[in-house]
């Protein structure tokens, strides 16, 4: 049984259908790039599955639960985090605490009043941040940090509460070559408990990280499989050439 | 530059560094602990202390709501009203005015009408917009009003008089130290009680909702949940507010559960400067004590009023952060919220 499982799913937005019957499988631990030209329905697939809007028609089950139309909140708990395309750390929070906020998520309203956990997070907060190299930041604004490394604290943040499913839109957006290098390297490793679903426009990037790739034209699914197959298939290539 | 090669800034009020914020409080309750007793020959001093205090609590439920949590609710005296003419009517029908009971049981009703009104306004199934949260408590505000100026059993538009005393046992509290007393033990009360919600992990939950609402539901928080608690704990403050104002005027009347006394609560605060709790405090203090002065001074004794109202719209235009914002950074004023270990 695949961890998600996304059974026709359409969204319209009046007479502009921006997903027209999606079909896709991830399973546990699979690396899982999203491809296609702007505007083929990358990022609405992924509003989709992390709630951010509901699905005009079609299902979407995660853990063998049906998430279709459940709030964002929801799906966070059962496993399902999102870093979002535009950075939204909270500039206004140190970096140690926007990690502490991602956190302590699930803890209930007496115990957040009385601080119960604050504590005992510290190591976990600091181990995310030196997982992606922030632990020297941690007393700094968010809003301080550099984009690049405000991209790493969001995937940071994203996956602190461990979730099975995290999904990233374009998570080296505005990043320079090195820090996508640094990047690719960190999100290696989360394999062993998570899977991933990414939307990239850097094709090297999403290449070498993921194990299987969808492609997305005009709200639609080209074509699913893996990076060799994807890259062979010469209706992929088609609207690469013709499009990107 | 990389993200692995970038400089870190200049260390700015971080961890560890000399905060204000706490000097501030100190002063000001020391201030508040040391001038009735200088004062103590002048009682209409005393009792304009009291009222100032007693507002302090009606200006800092909505800093709570405001400034903490980002609601604009313009109906804070909607529950410092109906608080107020509970006592009043306890006093009258039941012949009762312990205040071991009775202010209790008025946080009971603010908190209870915050509920009610929080589960229309921000329960429902979209989040809704500041701007509706702000015209629902307006309005909840000003139908109250209307509703008690045209009801007869609590005396229409004249109100309730001859409140009977608060009391505790035998003993009856009338204007003067002992009143003060008990308006400043509950300030301190409550303020202690904000403090520690605000500076808790509750606290963290709430600086993420001001910045960032949707965030916060991606992180699997329930955004609008914690604003109707915040706003249910400010209805509670408001009612405790209501009650003692009861009691120390002898009067309750319809526009204590009215917008103007509501946006009056918002100036205080927004005064002061929203987010710092003292803020809410110092300007309710700074507002109260002007209008006295102004009011006393020959040459300007017609238009006084405009005069304030002239440096209220310059303080609130040029300075959102209120007058602590000139003394307090944004970095302290928000706080870090962690228990990091100091070496790693």
């Amino acid at each position: 049984m695949a961890l998600l499982q996304v059974s026709g799913v359409t969204k319209t937005y009046g007479p502009l259908k921006a997903l027209d019957g999606v079909d896709l499988e991830i399973g546990a631990g699979s690396f899982h790039g999203l491809i296609g030209p702007n505007g083929s329905g990358k990022s609405s697939l992924l509003k989709a599955i992390a709630g951010a809007h509901f699905p005009t028609t079609g299902r979407i089950l995660f853990d063998n639960d049906d998430i279709t139309a459940m709030p964002p909140y929801q799906r966070s708990r059962r496993g399902l985090s999102l870093k979002f395309q535009i950075t939204s750390v909270l500039t206004e929070l140190s970096v140690y605490d926007n990690v502490l906020l991602a956190l302590q998520a699930t803890e209930g309203y007496g115990a957040l009043f009385r601080s119960r956990s604050r504590g005992r997070l510290d190591d976990e907060v600091m181990g995310a941040l030196e997982r992606f190299r922030l632990a020297g930041r941690a007393d700094d604004l968010a809003g301080e940090l550099s984009h690049g490394e405000q991209q790493w604290l969001e995937i940071a943040m994203a996956l602190a509460p461990r979730p099975k499913l995290l999904l990233l839109d374009e998570p080296t957006g505005g990043m320079s070559p090195e820090e996508r290098r640094v990047t690719g390297e960190l999100l290696a490793p989360i394999r062993r408990h998570c899977a991933l679903v990414i939307v990239e426009h850097d094709l090297d990037f999403i290449k070498n990280i993921c194990d299987r790739l969808t492609v997305l034209d005009q709200g639609r699914v080209l074509g699913t499989g893996s990076v060799a197959e994807i890259e062979g298939d010469a209706r992929v290539q088609e609207i690469y050439t013709r499009r990107v | 530059m990389t993200a692995t090669t970038r400089a870190a800034p200049p260390a700015t009020a971080r961890r560890g560094s000399f905060r204000i914020l706490p000097a501030i409080e100190l002063a000001v309750l020391a201030l508040l602990l040391v001038v009735p007793f200088l004062l103590a020959d002048r009682p209409e001093l005393i009792t304009l202390l009291t009222n100032v205090v007693i507002l302090s609590l009606l200006a800092l439920s909505f800093d709570l709501c405001w400034g903490f949590s980002g609601i604009m609710s313009f109906g804070q005296a909607l529950f410092f009203g109906v608080a107020g003419y509970g006592v009043a009517l306890v006093g009258r029908d039941l012949e009762f005015s312990q205040l071991w009971a009775t202010l209790p049981l008025a946080m009971l009703a603010g908190g209870a009408l915050a509920a009610i009104l929080a589960a229309f306004l921000l329960l429902g199934r979209k989040a809704p917009t500041s701007i509706f949260v702000a015209f629902g408590t307006l309005t909840g505000a000003y139908a109250a009003e209307r509703l008690v100026a045209g009801w007869q059993y609590v005396g229409a538009g004249n109100g309730l008089s001859a409140i009977k005393l608060m009391a505790f046992g035998e003993y009856e509290f009338v204007e003067g130290l002992d009143f003060y007393a008990v308006a400043l033990t509950a300030l301190v009360l409550v303020y202690a009680a904000s403090r520690m919600l605000v500076r808790s992990q509750l606290g963290l939950v709430l600086a993420g909702i001001r910045q960032n609402e949707e965030r916060l539901a991606f992180f699997g928080y329930r955004v609008q949940v914690f604003k109707a608690l915040v706003f249910s704990l400010a209805g509670m403050v408001a009612g405790l507010s209501g009650a003692l104002y009861s009691y120390h005027q002898g009067f309750t009347g319809p526009s204590n559960l009215g917008p103007g006394l509501s946006t009056t609560a918002v100036i205080y605060c927004l005064f002061g400067g929203s987010g710092t709790l003292i803020g809410p405090v110092i300007g309710t203090v700074a507002i109260e004590v002007l209008s006295y002065v102004l009011a006393d001074i020959d040459a300007i004794r017609q238009f006084w009023p405009v005069l304030l109202g002239l440096v209220l719209l310059l303080v609130v235009t040029f300075q959102p952060t209120g007058l602590l914002g000139l003394a307090v950074s944004a970095r302290e004023r928000i706080g870090t919220y962690g228990a990091r270990k100091a070496a790693r």
